[in-house]
């Protein structure tokens, strides 16, 4: 629920600005991390059926965490940088031709945008 | 940092250095951070002193850059190892196959350059992935499919030269098949296009194949030539529909007319899609959290793999289930598919007790909900769907850390997968194994089966030394058979290799002397299948 709300969020943003005749200023850190996310991570990670990450994510937490890694709210930047560089299990680590430094801690804040301040 | 093997600090201070001046400072990578970062993440040796590593990675981002970083390396005889995606995980990631060689990572390279809708073709650079072709059709809403294999996070000119395969028709599943020219910079830095590509002004380099003379293309696919910079595919019109038709088969050895009669209908082309077989009795292939076999059942397929199968045919028809079971897959007009599948009907009813499921006929374009729903691969729609395969689930508390594909070519017939099966079952006994109770083979590939048998990597040195020693001499027994493997990691490429060995190895005794010619220095992917530079032969024998 929190992706589809916040990707509605951001078209609606997108769309204001251009209706306003006004040219589309660039993605916020935010969106930038979602786009990662959705490029990189959604086709294991996302809540879809068969997505195998989320569907490891459920057999090791057993309902006790959410098995989406966009609906996590305890997942620090630091986290996210360590199993994107580092993989775990069967997911491999991304390589900086892939997801560049400026694009993980992009990609990290988004994850780690539901952390409690 | 590492320094190539036989390369001076010094010389390679100023490789790198040029290689600097080409790529600019953030794509050269030397810092054993980023350099771990090219590790293959299903080294079958990983963290032993026999894993793959490279000393360095370069990224260049255009096709003259990749020229300088080739003519630097030429120049100073560091080994170089070019990567597309790197991401041929289970047949080999982004680690040289020679310790110390720089990876020359192509993956910023990423432009699609162009998609053609009237003549159906694509023409890549090595860093597009399956998904970026498939994005880039769909946001352009050009009627074309592309064929993709599993996983689709791949590169499409990658898997093509890897010789990899995909899941919908014939013509586009084999991926090196239906490739269309290509661009090559050569050891020395110099560039070749293959095929009407080598006419400056050509109008057709993406439209016919072969050109003029030697069509010399297949000698830069699972090979260590040059470093293949764009290459052309051919792809399929989204087709007005797709249908499937299942017959069922009672008895254990009506699979040899089963297949028979498959044979006929896909040469003949009257179905396209990759057919799939399965055993409803044996339950077979299993699913990724299936839970294990009954002993019962267990003992019923041993017999039957040694050729007694009458119990297991009672087995089957007490609980009323199919032998077999095969699904033909058909794209086309609608009219035409289900022709096609009465037809085929027709042809399968010669066997005895058959029967038959129609499948749903399915008008394409897919809805968005559509796409949800259905085996995406046959449908051109890139997916991660086969990392379930090792990974944590129900049935498996201990995830691997990747897998290895044994992947032998077996003949099209129903005798050939018994003795495969009888060959392969007999070694898991004598070698303790790791062998399925019985392969289903797949159809990836015309007038042939493929055998896929998935290994565990795990991080255990131990465990992964028995699995390696099971995969070779997996190997040796097939070949002793007349099955060749059509494709593997880096780990195991020299001992397949071997067993292509027909008049005292002509054929790599061949590809050596083109090696030494078109490669003279041996920079070039040292030991990529097999083929290694002059300099380093007599270390490796």
């Amino acid at each position: 629920m929190t992706r589809v709300v916040l990707t509605t969020s951001i078209a609606v943003a997108v769309g204001a600005v251009v209706s306003l005749g006004v040219r589309a200023a660039d993605p916020t850190p935010m969106q930038q991390g979602h786009a990662v996310f959705n490029k990189w991570c959604a086709p294991c990670h996302s809540n879809a059926p068969g997505n195998p990450g989320t569907a490891a994510l459920e057999a090791l937490y057993q309902g006790s965490k959410p098995a989406a890694l966009e609906e996590r709210t305890d997942l620090t930047p630091e986290t996210v940088k360590q199993f994107v560089r580092n993989g775990v299990s069967i997911m491999p680590f991304f390589r900086k031709t892939e997801i560049s430094d400026a694009e993980l801690d992009a990609l990290a804040a988004y994850l780690a945008r539901n952390l409690p301040e | 940092m590492k320094t190539p093997p036989g390369v001076s600090a010094t010389d390679f201070a100023a490789a790198l250095g040029q290689f600097e001046a080409a790529v600019g400072k953030e794509w050269l990578f030397t810092s054993d951070e980023d350099v771990a970062l090219y590790r293959d993440a299903y080294s079958p040796f990983w963290g032993e002193p026999e894993e793959r590593a490279a000393s360095a990675a370069v990224a260049p981002g255009s096709v003259e850059q990749v020229q300088a970083v080739v003519r630097a390396a030429n120049r100073y005889r560091v080994p170089l190892y070019p990567i597309s995606t790197g991401r041929n995980l289970g047949y080999g990631g982004s680690a040289p196959n020679y310790s110390g060689s720089v990876v020359l990572d192509l993956k910023r390279m990423n432009r699609v350059l162009e998609v053609n809708e009237r003549s159906a073709y694509a023409l890549v650079e090595p860093g597009v992935s399956y998904f970026d072709l498939y994005r880039h059709i769909q946001e352009k809403g050009i009627k074309l499919m592309v064929d993709v294999p599993d996983p689709g996070w791949g590169g499409v000119l990658g898997n093509a030269l890897d010789r990899g395969g995909g899941y919908t028709t014939h013509q586009f599943r084999n991926h090196f098949d239906s490739h269309c020219g290509m661009e090559i910079v050569l050891a020395d830095g110099e560039i070749l296009r293959t095929g009407m590509g080598a006419m400056p002004g050509s109008k057709t380099w993406q439209q016919y194949k072969t050109g003029y003379g030697p069509w010399v293309d297949g000698i830069f696919s699972q090979s260590n030539f040059g470093v293949v910079t764009k290459m052309g595919l051919w792809l399929m019109p989204e087709p007005d529909a797709y249908m499937t038709g299942t017959v069922l088969v009672p008895r254990h050895d009506d699979l040899i007319p089963l297949i028979d009669i498959l044979n006929y209908l896909e040469s003949g082309r009257v179905c396209q899609g990759i057919s799939e077989l399965s055993s409803p009795v044996m339950g077979l292939p299993a699913a990724d959290d299936a839970p294990p076999l009954s002993a019962e059942l267990a003992a019923l397929i041993a017999k039957a793999v040694e050729r007694d199968t009458r119990a297991l045919d009672d087995y089957a028809a007490r609980k009323g289930k199919a032998a077999w079971s095969c699904t033909l897959k058909f794209y086309g007009p609608a009219k035409a598919l289900q022709a096609q599948w009465e037809y085929a009907k027709d042809k399968f009813a010669q066997i005895r007790g058959a029967t038959f499921v129609d499948g749903a006929l399915i008008k394409l374009p897919l809805s968005a909900e559509q796409k949800e729903k259905v085996h995406k691969v046959e449908f051109g729609i890139p997916n991660l769907s086969i990392f379930s395969f090792g990974a944590r689930n129900a049935n498996n508390p201990t995830p691997t850390n990747g897998h290895q594909w044994f992947s032998p070519i077996i003949p099209r017939s129903g005798e050939e997968v018994f003795e495969a099966n009888r060959v392969f079952a007999r070694a898991g006994r004598e070698y303790g194994l790791p062998v399925p109770p019985f392969s289903i083979p797949f159809c990836f590939w015309e007038r042939s089966f493929l055998f896929l048998f998935g290994f565990p990597v795990t991080h255990d040195v131990e465990k992964n030394k028995k699995t390696r020693a099971a995969f070779a001499q997996l190997v040796r027994i097939a070949a002793d058979q007349g099955w060749g493997e059509y494709r593997t990691a880096p780990a195991y490429q020299d001992l397949i290799m071997s067993t292509y060995s027909f008049n005292n190895h002509a054929l790599l005794r061949f590809l050596e002397r083109l090696k030494d010619a078109v490669d003279p220095n041996g920079i070039l992917s040292a030991g990529r299948y097999g083929i290694w530079p002059q300099h380093l032969r007599g270390a490796r024998q």
